[in-house]
């Protein structure tokens, strides 16, 4: 960052960032081990959740079916009475979690697994054994009962709809660059999407439908924050034809990189101010934004820019046409 | 060299002006409360904002196959009665695939004339298969027949929950399809939290049925020796249904009578029901009121079967038995115990109709109204702290361009609430996720543009001319990233529901306004900032 006069004399200008030359490329080494260790670490969390649970991610109620109540108490719960009244109605396997302020005095009480005969049933037994074993009334705040069958077509679908909306990205890429800078915004977006959810794996953090809604998002943020390096790599390949590829690239994302840090902390801080003032119901969303925009901002860079030289490389190894892969029409 | 500036300033104003009008229509005052009356009445809160029940209901459409094949059924035996057509039974040969109907033991003589009469009267909506073996007939019924009775089925089903919905006073109630899995309603009730009362009512198949009584009239102690009466096989056109009648038992347990398939009067045949309160003797009981229709039935029914017996079913128990004295035309009562939430129930669903089938909830959520506030808070809070945020930078940062950003960027939320009132979107806690991308791809616009505009000044170009190359620049990139994302949020929007289309209209609403204001509003406040500048000045970026 450094200060300068302008032409008025007035004090300043900010800058971030002008004149860089890092040599991204050089890295690329660098880059592919970073992103197959966090990769492969997300593979095998979400593995290790399988293997244990039958599920790779820890599901929440609205996928993986279940009952949740969320129950508010007139004085301070004691998890361990609410499990033995539960017990003693003959409810097991309940889970039990302190929520949101303490001073409010609710607790949100699961139960997985429910057939899809009768929804309302474990809610009813939750609510029966805990208003026989407290005298003081108790309030249902909020309640959640998913048949497995609703649930895993929810997860189809929004599994689905996330993958045609890529498929829809790859081809508007494909029409305004080329193929391999649409496969390469996607596998970057998928490389971010995997490490996410492989952090959801290794903290244990529930997927819950708002968690998608974050994972959307990061979506469109990672593949925003490629396209602006895409694009200047498309104009520089234009002005400059005899220079190399690698440079090409380095150089663009040298240009773009005061925007990039620009962008990424601007939005870094929003989602942090949703992480502070948000509160317990968007903590798994704000947790998914903060691990996404990291990553989404490196994989501009790391894995989606590499990643048109390397098919490059690749195409003059195998003998075809040195041409760069470089856009199709351009204004 | 200055640009004439005042059309492109009023188009702007006036689009300030119709998304103004957009978030709060014409309010009737300008007081805090009756701003806040006119935004909420624009727009729409999800159930996650504003508290409320949802539920997934599966229509059980093989109920609805069952009647219509039941109603075959009679009619097959109606039509080979009048053709003096000898056969066994025409029965339904499997519950679990109530579309096929066999008719057994056609006298082989015969066998052409059932093709032919079957074919001729049913031909349309079954497909007929003959067995020349045992001499069996089978019609299954046509899958597009079967495809249009189950979605008749759920359309009459989506009717009936809704007008039962709105005579409890319900207010903005969704009921629809849900695409995610066949034969599945989506409702949703805001503002409601106890929702058991609701369901029930919702859910309430209490058919009322009139039906002959073919065994007994007072009933047998168990099925078993129901059967037995009949020598262990029951015809296909009759059926047990338990029930505990007044008057007919003194010890008032359960009993099992034999009625006849087919009603008299039922279902849709019904208009009214209202309470008789208790009479000399202590009984209650329910009046009811047939249609025009179903009272014309009734009157050609019972003034030929004086003196049989007929039952009464509500909700698949028998509630009552009566031998027929005179001719009745269109309203009776029913005597019994009935408590005047069941009466209550009963009336309202007999003036709303009868579900075509019954249903099954399969997932329901209740949201208090003070969690939900609580998201809202929350939720607006972290969007107005993190814009307030955003904002100071860019002015920090940019110093007089900051101003367009920020300008832009309140305008940008404008037009994205002002579009959400006219489309009568709802606004979901996935939605203020779509805000806040919006927000992010915002400021990158504006990023965009300024750190090209400041390029193209290090590269020495002029204020004017740097303005213009920064603009024609950056506007491709905006286009190429918001265009991507525009697609992928109508994709989202066309195949994804609840959180995921949520999340969708709030983000493509908020692009297409981003693409009009970080690119033409922003350049507009350029431009009319180099007007009044002096020629050479630098512009303040």
């Amino acid at each position: 960052m450094h200060r300068r006069r302008n032409w008025e004399g007035t004090e300043s200008i900010v800058e971030l960032f002008t004149g860089v030359t890092i040599d991204w490329l050089g890295k690329k080494w660098y880059f592919l081990a970073f992103s197959l260790i966090f990769s492969v670490s997300g593979i095998i969390s979400m593995g290790m959740h399988y293997a244990r649970t039958g599920s790779p991610v820890p599901l929440g109620v609205d996928f993986k079916g279940g009952t949740e109540v969320q129950v508010t108490f007139a004085s301070a719960p004691d998890a361990n009475q609410v499990r033995n009244a539960t017990d003693a109605a003959g409810i097991h396997d309940v889970k039990i979690v302190a929520y949101d302020v303490p001073a409010k005095h609710e607790l949100l009480i699961s139960l997985p697994e429910q057939s899809d005969v009768n929804v309302d049933s474990s809610r009813k037994q939750i609510l029966d054994a805990l208003r026989q074993h407290y005298n003081n009334p108790i309030l249902e705040s909020s309640v959640q009962a998913v048949g497995p069958t609703v649930g895993r077509q929810l997860e189809k679908q929004a599994g689905l709809a996330t993958l045609y909306s890529l498929v829809g990205m790859l081809v508007y890429l494909w029409f305004r660059f080329e193929l391999i800078y649409g496969v390469a915004a996607v596998v970057a977006v998928f490389h971010d999407t995997l490490i996410t959810v492989g952090a959801f794996a290794l903290t244990g953090q529930e997927i819950s439908l708002t968690v998608i809604a974050a994972i959307l998002t990061l979506v469109g943020y990672s593949m925003n924050d490629t396209i602006v390096v895409f694009d200047r790599i498309r104009e520089n390949l234009r002005i400059s034809r005899r220079e190399g590829l690698a440079d090409v690239v380095n150089r663009s994302i040298n240009q773009t990189l005061s925007r990039t840090v620009l962008t990424s902390g601007l939005t870094f801080l929003t989602v942090l101010a949703l992480y502070i003032f948000g509160g317990k119901v968007l903590s798994g969303f704000s947790f998914a934004l903060v691990v996404g925009i990291l990553i989404g901002t490196y994989s501009s860079i790391a894995v989606a820019a590499p990643m048109l030289v390397a098919y490059q490389d690749w195409r003059m190894h195998r003998g075809k046409a040195a041409t760069l892969p470089a856009a199709k029409r351009s204004r | 060299m200055k640009k004439n500036l005042n059309g492109k300033i009023a188009l702007i104003i006036g689009t300030l002006l119709v998304f103004l009008y957009g978030i709060f229509g014409i309010p009737k005052g300008v007081s805090g409360a009756a701003l806040e009356q006119a935004i909420t009445q624009r727009i729409h809160l999800g159930l996650d904002l504003r508290g409320g029940a949802h539920l997934i209901l599966q229509v059980v459409v093989k109920d609805a196959v069952n009647a219509e094949t039941d109603n075959t059924v009679a009619r097959i035996e109606q039509a080979m009665a009048d053709s003096h057509l000898a056969y066994t039974q025409v029965i339904k040969p499997d519950p679990n695939t109530p579309q096929v109907i066999r008719v057994d033991g056609v006298d082989p003589a015969h066998s052409s004339a059932v093709s032919s009469e079957l074919s001729d009267r049913f031909g349309t909506e079954y497909d007929i298969a003959s067995n020349s073996s045992d001499h069996s007939f089978t019609l299954t019924m046509k899958p597009s027949q079967l495809a249009d009775l189950e979605s008749r089925t759920l359309d009459q089903s989506i009717e009936t929950i809704r007008d039962r919905v709105d005579r409890l006073g319900v207010s903005e109630p969704v009921i629809q399809r849900y695409g995610l899995g066949a034969n599945e309603i989506l409702v949703e009730l805001p503002g409601v939290e106890d929702l058991d009362r609701i369901k029930d009512i919702i859910q309430s198949t209490s058919r009322l049925e009139v039906h002959e009584v073919a065994g007994n009239p007072d009933g047998y102690a168990s099925e078993q020796e129901a059967t037995a009466s009949l020598g262990g096989v029951i015809p296909p056109d009759q059926y047990l249904v338990h029930g505990d009648p007044q008057g007919v038992s003194s010890d008032g347990g359960d009993h099992v009578f034999l009625l006849k398939r087919v009603s008299i009067v039922g279902g849709r045949d019904f208009r009214d029901a209202s309470a008789i309160g208790p009479n000399d003797s202590g009984r209650q009981g329910v009046n009811f009121v047939l249609t025009n229709a179903g009272g014309q039935r009734f009157y050609d029914y019972t003034s030929t079967h004086v003196g049989s017996y007929m039952a009464i079913v509500l909700g698949d128990r028998v509630k009552n038995v009566a031998v027929i004295k005179s001719a009745i035309r269109d309203n009776g009562q029913i005597e019994g115990q009935f408590s005047k939430e069941q009466i209550d129930a009963l009336s309202l669903t007999l003036r709303t109709g009868a579900l075509p089938a019954s249903i099954i909830p399969i997932e329901q959520r209740t949201v208090g109204a003070s969690l939900g506030a609580d998201s809202i808070r929350q939720g607006v809070i972290a969007a107005v702290a993190g814009t307030l945020a955003v904002m100071f930078f860019m002015l920090l940062y940019y110093r007089g361009a900051g101003i367009n950003a920020d300008l832009a960027l309140f305008l940008n939320l404008v037009i994205l609430l002002g579009f959400m009132g006219f489309s009568q979107s709802t606004l979901t806690l996935p939605g203020i996720a779509g805000v806040i991308l919006t927000i992010g791809m915002g400021v990158d616009s504006n990023v965009l543009i300024f750190e090209r505009i400041r390029e193209e000044m290090r590269a020495g170009k002029g204020a004017a001319q740097a303005v213009d190359q920064g603009f024609a620049h950056a506007w491709v990139t905006i286009v190429d990233t918001h265009v991507t994302t525009i697609v992928s949020a109508a994709i989202l929007f066309m195949f994804g529901t609840g959180p995921v289309k949520g999340f969708a209209v709030t983000l493509f609403f908020g692009l297409l306004a981003n693409l009009f204001t970080a690119v033409f509003v922003s350049r507009v406040i350029f431009d009319s900032h180099l007007n009044s500048m002096k020629a050479g000045a630098r512009i303040s970026i």
